[in-house]
């Protein structure tokens, strides 16, 4: 007898053939999805022009537009801003769904916490930009828009994120208090808020880098921030006027990256 | 010696608190102000927003026909974006890998890359393929393909780090060269949170998608633009319900694959 390496065990007639169908299915999206997205080869060279002045433009930046009155750089404050503003509101509104959704926050109703994960659901299905739209409808065209956008989006991730830190709890320090005759709002207060707290704090650092992201983007359906200026650069094909932003955006969006990073290093 | 209960904090602790304090406390009167957020008139506003939605109420259901076909692109332009960004995402995966990637120059530049491509806007993107490419979905497909190689790449190189090394020393010990290192050590491990991350890039990239015609690349956000431009709220609540099922179903295909993976 000789020694054979061990092989994967043969696959089954069932096996092998729901793979094949697995491949002709995903064949077939693609073939959907590219004849969808037919493209001009021709006439796209014809635009290498357009490509080489936005290149030539992005790298020779408008420098007297960072300084101007709603220049670049006051309007990347705002940008900041938004997101502090949205991050915080969202952050603080999102506890008590933190609190709903978490399954050990609830023992006897299990229900609590499956409505309290599908509100978070709904919330954070809906696409940022698409809130912004809706919350310009009801406060105006307005940087406050874009806190509300923000505030209420985040709700849905921040909320999820705090549930989990909730359930990921130590028992023990809960048990205790409870054994000395705590009530629950002391449990809450002396046992789980301490425990959490770092954890809510790191999450909340966390969607507000997302966040910066976020609101330099919303200004392009008019919740305010860089966005706007952007908009109007791109639209109307100063290019280098949309060098001056980046290079204030690229940087500061890394740098926030980095400082709120090494916070949360420490916080955890 | 003694028991002391707590140590006694430095005044210049205490100082740097304070003014950390005072600088937050200042962000945030400066961000009120500047972001022209007034709760009041929000909490009085309240009560006009009834009317408002009713405007929007009820979404008019025989309008999904018309905007099928631009649903349609959005999710075409989703797929193909996200396709050729995991694509592209794989060299830079390896090389910012600093268990594959030996060499710290070579990892440094590919993160460096990456950071910076990640910072840049998705409707941003779209506006300059838009500008270069002309209007339609083809300037969307590759505003995602960037988008989609940002996160996918960022997502992968942090879990291919946290592959066990195991079998990366037994190639080596074996002198496989680098292909075989990677493709009998690297991929077998990884391939399975790489598809996770693939398909979860997916969902974010069809949500991204839905807004990406604001600027003309393609899908239902030139629909949603005109009907907001006209005041067609009754359509744009019809276009808002469409995505928001489109991107469940989509979000559900796509977790109950990934937990079959992972």
């Amino acid at each position: 007898m000789s020694k054979k390496a061990t092989l994967a065990p043969e696959k089954t007639f069932w096996q092998k053939s729901r793979l094949y169908v697995l491949i002709i299915l995903l064949g077939a999206l693609y073939v959907w999805s590219f004849e969808g997205l037919q493209f001009d080869l021709a006439k796209s060279l014809d635009s290498l022009d357009e490509a080489g002045r936005i290149v030539a433009g992005v790298f020779q930046p408008n420098i007297p537009f960072l300084f101007e009155e709603e220049g670049v750089l006051e309007k990347m404050r705002e940008s900041l801003y938004i997101a502090l503003l949205g991050t915080t509101i969202a952050a603080i509104i999102a506890v008590p769904f933190g609190f709903l959704a978490a399954r050990n926050m609830s023992k006897k109703l299990r229900f609590v916490s499956t409505v309290g994960k599908r509100i978070l659901n709904v919330i954070r299905t809906l696409p940022e930009l698409i809130v912004a739209i809706l919350f310009i409808v009801v406060v105006g065209p307005s940087p406050f828009a874009g806190v509300l956008a923000i505030g209420f989006h985040s709700i849905g991730m921040i909320g999820k994120l705090y549930s989990e830190a909730i359930e990921n709890m130590e028992e023990g320090t809960q048990e205790a208090l409870v054994a000395v005759g705590a009530n629950r709002l002391q449990t809450l207060w002396f046992a789980v808020i301490p425990q959490v707290l770092p954890e809510f704090l790191s999450y909340a650092l966390y969607k507000f880098e997302i966040n910066v992201r976020a609101a330099a983007v919303l200004g392009m359906v008019g919740a305010g921030g860089i966005g706007t200026p952007l908009l109007f650069s791109l639209m109307g094909h100063t290019w280098e006027n949309v060098g001056s932003i980046l290079l204030v955006l690229v940087p500061t969006v890394i740098l926030i990256d980095f400082i709120s990073g090494s916070i949360r290093k420490r916080l955890v | 010696m003694s028991n002391r209960p707590k140590p006694i904090r430095s005044p210049q602790k205490r100082i740097m608190t304070l003014l950390l304090l005072a600088v937050l406390v200042f962000l945030y009167i400066d961000s009120v102000v500047h972001t022209e957020a007034d709760f009041v008139e929000l909490w009085e506003s309240l009560p006009n927003m009834g009317p408002l939605f009713s405007e929007f109420w009820p979404p008019d259901l025989t309008y999904f026909q018309t905007i099928l076909d631009p649903m349609l692109e959005t999710v075409r332009m989703a797929i193909v974006g996200t396709t050729f960004g995991a694509l592209l995402a794989i060299p830079i995966i390896l090389l910012a890998s600093r268990n594959v990637t030996q060499n710290a120059t070579l990892v440094m530049l590919a993160r460096s890359i990456l950071n910076v491509v990640r910072t840049l806007p998705e409707l941003l993107m779209a506006s300059i393929f838009v500008a270069v490419f002309g209007l339609g979905p083809f300037a969307g497909m590759l505003a995602l393909t960037i988008f989609s190689f940002g996160i996918i790449a960022k997502l992968c190189y942090e879990s291919v780090e946290t592959i066990d090394p195991g079998p990366l020393e037994a190639m080596n010990a074996v002198g496989a060269n680098k292909l075989q290192f990677i493709g009998y050590a690297v991929v077998p491990q990884s391939l399975p949170s790489f598809v996770a991350y693939v398909l979860y890039t997916f969902e974010v990239c069809v949500r991204a998608s839905s807004i990406l015609g604001y600027v003309g690349a393609g899908g239902i956000g030139i629909v949603l633009k005109t009907n907001l431009d006209n005041y067609r709220y009754e359509n744009v609540m019809s276009i808002i319900v469409f995505t928001l099922i489109i991107v469940v179903v989509i979000d559900w295909i796509s977790s109950t694959i990934r937990e079959k993976l992972l």
